[in-house]
């Protein structure tokens, strides 16, 4: 689709095993080589020219808006990687354990002169089986990270028995319903899963997306109590109109597994439409992310555009948007139109309404 | 008559300057190329990220992704100093052959008999000696740092917020200039750094970032990449260029300015494009003479020699050359 170099961003909280994931991409004959950029050389244990050392830099730019926070230390050390040709066949960013990757995902949307030449393939994040319930609780970016994602990796599951395994994984989904989960002990992940997944591989992550698959209960009027439902009448008229929105304080059945659900604050809205008025389109998908933007971690989708035949695709980070033609409709293909919003404080409601609103008449 | 003496290297160019009156040429892959009398390459660094001319122009200096800082010349290179697994991001020729670098927070300078340290809250980008070579400034995220070289004085810190990726002293010492990630330049008048106006002069409306500063011949402009055209600011009169328009010259609809650098004598700027064109251009009248025409890539770095009669330049695929400036 393009000659830029692929980006994989590589989060996870202290302890999650990056370091021994690091070593793995670096030491496996998987036939390709990548540039790693890490906080430090610490523990990996590998000699290589193509390891660099970089000290986290977030650099604000316009006026301090948080939005609009790039690492400016990768501005530079990709830019510096970049200018050699054909030395590696990708790079692969690790952020620190407490580091927010909303700025590291930017830095590939904002800086003219990084997006011309690389592209974010994937943000990996690696979870601690055994605790990440824990850092739900006191890490933030634990849970940023996980909603961040494209892919998640379950790490240390040895640790954890199987009833462990399946409410971690239900957490996961209800922070991230569109990442794609593996499970790995001692990050024994295969390679292939993390690396150049050619990503935006957003057919297979808005399909994989339950909420998509029950798209005939949109018009179901109220949430439909399971008989162990436990409703505590709180928020719900507000929260539960609709079966395709899972918050804090979400009690779907399917949820149940998980006995962390109020340390979850992040919650998805995924929405699904015919083909759109692109003069309707963008106005709103610029204003919403203009005024939403701070609660909004990441944005992806695929759009119909009426009497436009290829498909569009667009991904953001909190108010950065960034869309683009991708390939003709096939003639097989429904022409629809699938986004998905991950963030907090998200009014599903008006963002469900205004996006129907650009539908083509 | 312009000619042109064409040279592919395969790799982009870093620095294209002039050493003994020779061309010369600081590739990516950490190769500096003599290519003319008796052809030369030098081996100096494990992959270059930054290189300067020596203010004697009988050297150049090199940074390197090993760790290194190189003094070359077409008899070899020698090691300046070693920061081992650190990047060099910048190096910078001053006075009696001193050199500044920078890996991440950390500046050294490198004089005749010693190498000291000075370190940062955050990343250095940019690194310049002021003319007599008595103080150093820095471009740091959210302003610069001017550093005694000799004593341990406290450093004077300029604030502005954003991040600094450049700075440039102009000829006289009377001001310093950054460039910005904010698609603009930042200016302090150093004889009025301590009120509260007057101090700050921005410049902005460029549509991309503004990388390549040259000041013109006695420093009564400095010119500057980022546009469609070259954008010239007027530093003759007492407030710099503020209230002043900037001279645009060498506009093009169909490409960017991606270097600048101003005539060693005259009032003129030669241009390069990021399709690979060079122009010189007379700041007075804005007539323009075509000096390469467009090739494969951006132009990555152009100078002139001493007596402003050649330049040479080289662009981001290693397309370089040797322009004669015909009359």
């Amino acid at each position: 689709m393009s000659d830029k170099t692929p980006v994989t961003v590589l989060t996870g909280y202290l302890g999650s095993g990056k370091t021994t994931l690091l070593n793995r991409i670096l030491s496996d004959e998987h036939g390709k080589k990548y540039a790693v950029i890490v906080n430090e050389f610490g523990e990996i244990g590998i000699d290589n020219d193509l390891i660099v050392e970089s000290d986290e830099e977030i650099y604000e730019m316009n006026n301090g808006c948080v939005c609009c926070t790039v690492r400016g230390d990768l501005v530079r050390v990709v830019q510096g990687l970049l200018k050699r040709k054909g030395r590696f066949d990708g790079i692969l960013v690790e952020t620190t354990g407490l580091a927010d990757p909303a700025p590291v995902a930017q830095t590939f949307f904002m800086d003219d002169d990084v997006r011309a030449k690389a592209q974010l393939d994937t943000v990996v994040a690696l979870v601690d089986a055994k605790h990440f319930p824990l850092r739900l609780k006191d890490a933030p970016e634990a849970e940023d990270q996980v909603a961040f994602s494209d892919v998640v990796i379950l790490n240390k599951t040895d640790l954890v028995d199987a009833a462990e395994l399946k409410k971690l994984r239900a957490t996961v989904r209800r922070i991230n319903p569109h990442a794609v989960i593996h499970t790995a002990q001692r990050s024994d992940i295969a390679l292939d899963e993390v690396l150049d997944r050619g990503s935006f591989d957003l057919d297979r992550i808005l399909e994989d997306d339950p909420h998509f698959l029950h798209a005939h209960d949109h018009d179901h009027p109220d949430h439909e109590c399971s008989p162990d439902c436990d409703h505590h009448g709180h928020d719900h008229s507000h929260h539960h109109h609709h079966d395709l929105e899972c918050g804090p304080d979400c009690d779907h059945e399917d949820h149940k597994l998980d006995g962390n659900t109020h340390d979850v604050t992040v919650k998805s809205i995924s929405l699904r439409a015919g083909e759109m008025n692109h003069q309707k389109f963008f106005p709103w998908i610029n204003k919403l992310t203009q005024v939403d933007g701070p609660d909004i971690l990441r944005l992806k989708g695929i759009v119909a555009f009426e009497g436009d035949d290829d498909r569009f695709v667009v991904q953001g980070v909190h108010m950065i948007v960034e869309g683009d033609h991708q390939r003709p409709w096939h003639a097989d293909e429904k022409r629809e139109t699938r986004i998905v919003f991950i963030g907090r404080n998200l009014d599903r409601e008006k963002i469900e309404r205004s996006f129907q609103a650009c539908v083509a008449a | 008559m312009t000619t042109i003496a064409p040279y592919d290297f395969d790799e982009h160019v870093e620095l294209a300057t002039f050493i003994d009156d020779q061309p010369a040429f600081a590739l990516v892959d950490g190769t500096v190329r003599f290519p003319t009398s008796v052809p030369q390459v030098i081996e100096a660094n494990n992959g270059l990220l930054s290189a300067d001319v020596a203010l004697d122009s009988k050297s150049l200096v090199t940074g390197g992704e090993d760790g290194r800082v190189m003094r070359v010349s077409p008899a070899g290179a020698e090691e300046i100093a070693q920061q081992k697994r650190k990047w060099i991001d910048v190096v910078s020729c001053g006075p009696n052959n001193a050199v500044g670098f920078a890996a991440g927070r950390t500046v050294w300078i490198a004089t005749a008999d010693m190498i000291k340290q000075f370190d940062h809250d955050r990343a250095v980008e940019g690194i310049a000696f002021a003319p007599k070579g008595m103080r150093i400034a820095c471009a740091r995220y959210n302003g610069v740092s001017i550093h005694w070289v000799a004593s341990q004085a406290a450093p004077v810190e300029l604030h502005w917020d954003g991040a600094h990726t450049d700075v440039v002293y102009s000829p006289d010492g009377r001001y310093i200039v950054t460039s910005m990630a904010e698609n603009a330049l930042h200016g302090w008048r150093l004889d009025n750094v301590k009120s509260a106006e007057g101090a700050h002069m921005r410049m902005t409306g460029y549509p991309a970032k503004p990388k390549s500063l040259s000041w013109s011949a006695k420093g009564k402009w400095l010119a500057s990449s980022g546009a469609q055209a070259a954008i010239c600011w007027p530093f003759s009169g007492k407030q710099g260029p503020m209230g002043k328009a900037p001279e645009e010259l060498g506009t093009r609809g169909d490409a960017m300015v991606t270097q600048v650098a101003c005539h060693p004598i005259e009032d003129v700027v030669a241009v390069g494009y990021d399709d690979g064109m060079v122009m010189a251009v007379k700041i007075e009248d804005a007539a323009e003479a075509l000096l390469r025409r467009p090739g494969k890539s951006a132009i990555s770095t152009l100078s002139w020699d001493r007596r402003g009669d050649r330049l040479v330049f080289g662009s981001e695929a290693g397309e370089a050359g040797l322009i004669t400036v015909g009359e």
